[in-house]
């Protein structure tokens, strides 16, 4: 093992009390992450990676991030393509806006959040395969099409031209949906790793690889830190106008 | 595919895990966070986790245990007894639930429910309803089977008709029906089809089927029969007369879609 791949990546979770923090910051900590608490601008400091956990509704959330005066700072990491991951509301807030209460979210990704349609039965409650477009490291040792939980109503489609870039998975529930995303280093995910098992973890452990051979590559200037690590997947931030 | 889930139900008093027969005559059965965790490893798809002692004194230890658990297992962890806020319900999920059911405080307080959807969303709000069966003065069913609503764990009646609770529960912002049988609950016997299927062909939010699993082919018919998306069952995981893995082998024989759980890391 490598000083890098030991390190423990220092994660700031967003807390704005839309989610289920202790889930998410310890399934993090497990995958090998320090977990630290958002609650201010202040509080995001040296993060390596910001985590927007949630669930429900756009509009309280994005009023709760206002409140808190993390908005804009959101925003502008997201702008300067630092690691970020949403997590199912923390991925709806990514697009222009919801359908669900007409919310302006943050506008990372060209789209709106719609509701489900085709499933049996609303709200998507339950296990449902994770079926891939392309390779991704996030995904390294995970079957295509393994089971991951999810919990939502409402689910966002990436539009404009280099829409299909963005699209790592779907899922289908009667008709299918995004249920993953990434671009850059922003990544998106309607599933909630955190509560899907041992596949959960693998995954929250494989972003937090990409998080700490990023700052390995960054440290020592080229190559990465670990002979035989796979190519760090980071393509170069697509240029494409999302404001 | 949305697979169908299996629940181990962990009913809690005292910071006990214990199951009785129709809500009498408990029997502890263990420690709720290691119950918990064993589950998890065994291929369950979630858990369920309700206080049935419920006692305002209890709320802390409640809130404990919770967060004891929900740092052990890394699957959905669904929590109710006793919340009648959502301020409650809010202390639940940041103790690390990630769904809250109510039952006694939705009863006497419906907008209960709203007030939790608007706030929480709705898919974090589960309606869990304790079901009898009514009978006519010979005891026998009456032509067509309905059911009456009970609360306080099983002790009062409320003249509400199950499957028009349910209905209502629904519009309100129920995400999700946990519809328990208490002529079958802890007696393995079956599930109450009848009630699951009425309810199930009501609403269009997952149902899950509660009292009576004995058999894995109970679980079976729990889905194709009850039209339930979800099988909760106690008594027969913890006392280890079938496994989880038992029980997901009948329903995909059955050609049921279930979820086989990798082995843990």
């Amino acid at each position: 093992m490598s000083p890098a791949r030991e390190k423990r990546p220092l994660v700031g979770i967003v807390d704005y009390g839309a989610g289920n923090i202790v889930s998410v910051s310890r399934g993090l900590e497990i995958a090998g992450a320090e977990a630290r608490l958002i609650r201010r601008p202040e509080d995001l400091g040296d993060v390596e990676l910001l985590v927007v956990p949630g669930v429900g509704a756009a509009a309280p959330a994005m009023a709760r991030l206002e409140a808190a005066g993390l908005v804009d700072p959101i925003r502008a990491w997201l702008e300067a393509d630092r690691w970020f991951l949403g997590i199912c509301l923390g991925l709806q807030l990514l697009f222009d806006g919801s359908d669900e209460d007409g919310a302006e979210t943050l506008g990372a990704i060209r789209g709106r959040t719609r509701i489900l349609s085709g499933g049996a039965r609303l709200p998507h409650i339950g296990w449902n395969q994770v079926e891939r477009h392309r390779d991704h490291s996030t995904f390294e040792e995970i079957p295509d099409g393994a089971d991951f939980y999810f919990v939502h109503s409402y689910a966002g489609r990436p539009e404009g031209p280099t829409a299909g870039e963005l699209v790592l998975a779907e899922t289908t529930d009667g008709s299918s949906f995004v249920s993953a995303v990434a671009r850059g280093r922003m990544l998106g995910v309607q599933f909630h790793p955190e509560r899907s098992g041992p596949y959960g973890l693998r995954f929250l452990g494989n972003v937090l690889d990409l998080v700490r051979r990023d700052a390995g590559i960054e440290a020592a200037g080229a190559s990465p830190v670990e002979a035989g690590a796979p190519a760090v997947e980071v393509a170069a931030p697509a240029v494409e106008s999302v404001v | 595919m949305l697979l169908r889930r299996v629940i181990p139900c962990l009913d809690v008093a005292g910071g006990r895990v214990v199951k009785g027969t129709r809500f009498i005559d408990l029997v502890d059965e263990g420690d709720p966070a290691e119950l918990a965790e064993r589950y998890a490893s065994e291929g369950a798809d979630e858990i369920v986790f309700l206080d049935i002692s419920a006692a305002p004194e209890g709320r802390s230890t409640l809130l404990e245990l919770v967060e004891r658990t929900a740092r052990r297992v890394f699957i959905p962890l669904t929590v109710g007894g006793g919340v009648r806020t959502d301020d409650e319900m809010a202390a639940v999920l940041r103790a690390g639930a990630d769904k809250v059911s109510l039952n006694t405080a939705a009863v006497l307080d419906p907008e209960l429910i709203a007030r939790c959807a608007a706030r929480f969303g709705r898919q974090a709000v589960v309606v869990a309803i304790d079901a009898r069966r009514v009978v006519d003065e010979r005891g026998a069913n009456l032509e067509s089977p309905n059911w009456e609503v009970l609360v306080r764990g099983g002790r009062d009646s409320t003249g509400l008709e199950a499957v028009e609770w349910a209905a209502r529960a629904v519009e309100l912002g129920a995400g999700e029906l946990l519809v328990t049988s208490i002529d079958r609950d802890g007696t393995q016997s079956g599930f109450d089809l009848a009630l699951l299927e009425a309810i199930s062909a009501r609403v269009t939010v997952p149902v899950i089927a509660s009292g009576g699993a004995g058999e894995p082919g109970d679980f079976v018919a729990a889905v194709v029969q009850g039209g339930a998306d979800a099988v909760l069952a106690a008594s027969i995981f913890h006392r280890r007369q079938h496994a989880i893995e038992d029980v997901k082998a009948a329903m995909a024989a059955a050609g049921i879609p279930v979820r086989i759980a990798p082995k843990a890391a």
